[in-house]
């Protein structure tokens, strides 16, 4: 009897999977994304503010030029990254209304940035 | 000293959360010692493993191998824990009314503690890849490690440790006729938190873009950066700014396991013999 509750339980995160896997089937990762460049060196964000259109999907590249791993993050962005040496990582943001956005490496907090929506 | 107090006290807390309450929801059954120490055991290893390879993992699935990673390892938390709810409900009764068939019990209770055993271990990998990374960039920055860096990191893990202790002691005051109750609600909205965090991380990845507008924001009341805002985001899945997908995912996964609870648990006589 128990032998059948882990089955019925994975067919049901396959079912839940499908589902999220439909609602995907939509254009994917629209063509107006506003391709964001970022640097991180002497633990400082260049540029150390972003600007981008409001109500369009936003795409942060940032790349690590510290001699240290760092984890790109942003409570108002939601987005958390680890970035190892020498790398670049993709972070995508959904849409934004106005204002003015908060992120920082979390692996050293006086590193901040911020993005600009006007 | 200070950061390495911070980032290992951060860490050890959230995972410290997660294990002192698989440390109630087991309190009592023979050899759960055994089963969480080989689950914090296996997640430290874990984690180091994570850390050793984030570099080639984050090349993984066009740069987005890390949120595909955790986003994977979560869903498994989810269905472990789900797994035991559902067995619990099943065969918890048996368990506690039969004492005369512990030594049955304890072969099949085995199994549950299993599936809680890995909970334990992905929580640990989790929290602990990042421990290792922070640390290691520190060291590796000031060109070797140092003893303030290993006292600040001791201190936080101690002061992290006290935490899991905390929550494990404040759940076993419950009396033992509410600890099942308490415990498999606690488990069931760890669960679906973890499932909303797993959609985050496809959501960051541009994995799932469908249903990703913001439904609330309440940051101003509670910020999840917080200590307690990061408290609640590990116990139930708080965010301040959930998304409509993540609140999807959320209330299907807490009604998933309620739906099975219920369907198992419809025959308390029954009684599978032993083959």
């Amino acid at each position: 009897m128990s032998e059948g509750a882990p089955v019925r339980i994975a067919v049901g995160f396959a079912a839940l999977l499908a589902v999220a896997a439909i609602c995907r089937a939509e254009p994917t990762r629209a063509d107006d994304t506003t391709n964001l460049s970022i640097t991180l060196k002497d633990h400082q964000f260049e540029p150390a503010e972003l600007h981008a259109p409001a109500g369009k999907p936003i795409a942060i590249h940032v790349k690590n030029l510290n001699p240290i791993v760092s984890e790109f993050e942003s409570g108002d962005l939601h987005f958390e990254k680890i970035v190892p040496v020498g790398t670049e990582a993709v972070v995508y943001v959904r849409p934004l209304q106005p204002g003015r956005y908060n992120f920082y490496d979390d692996f050293h907090h006086a590193t901040q940035g911020y993005l600009v929506v006007p | 000293m200070l950061a390495a107090l911070l980032i290992v006290f951060r860490e050890v807390f959230e995972a410290g959360l997660i294990v002192g309450i698989i440390m109630a929801v087991t309190a009592g059954v023979p050899g759960r010692g055994l089963w969480v120490s080989a689950g914090v055991a296996a997640g430290v290893i874990g984690a180091c493993v994570v850390a050793l390879f984030t570099g080639g993992l984050s090349q993984l699935f066009g740069g987005s191998g890390q949120e595909v990673f955790n986003a994977g390892i979560l869903s498994f938390a989810v269905i472990m824990l789900t797994w035991h709810n559902v067995w619990m409900a099943r065969h918890g009764r048996e368990l506690a009314a039969e004492l005369k068939a512990a030594g049955e019990a304890v072969v099949a209770g085995s199994k549950s503690l299993a599936a809680l055993a890995v909970v334990v271990a992905i929580a640990v990998l989790r929290e602990g890849s990042e421990v290792v990374l922070f640390l290691y960039g520190v060291a590796a920055a000031q060109g070797g490690a140092s003893w303030g860096m290993a006292f600040g990191g001791c201190i936080g893990l101690v002061l992290g440790s006290l935490v899991c202790l905390a929550t494990y002691l404040g759940l076993v005051t419950i009396p033992t006729r509410y600890l099942f109750g308490v415990t498999s609600t606690l488990i069931a909205f760890l669960a679906a938190g973890l499932a909303a965090q797993a959609i985050a991380f496809l959501q960051q990845a541009a994995i799932v873009t469908s249903l990703d507008e913001t439904v609330w924001d309440t940051s101003w009341l509670l910020s999840d950066s917080s200590l307690l805002g990061r408290a609640l985001h590990t116990l139930i899945g708080y965010v301040d700014q959930p998304t409509a997908m993540q609140l999807i995912v959320y209330a299907a996964t807490l009604a998933t396991i309620v739906v099975l609870m219920k369907l198992f648990s419809a025959s308390p006589r029954h009684r599978p013999q032993a083959a």
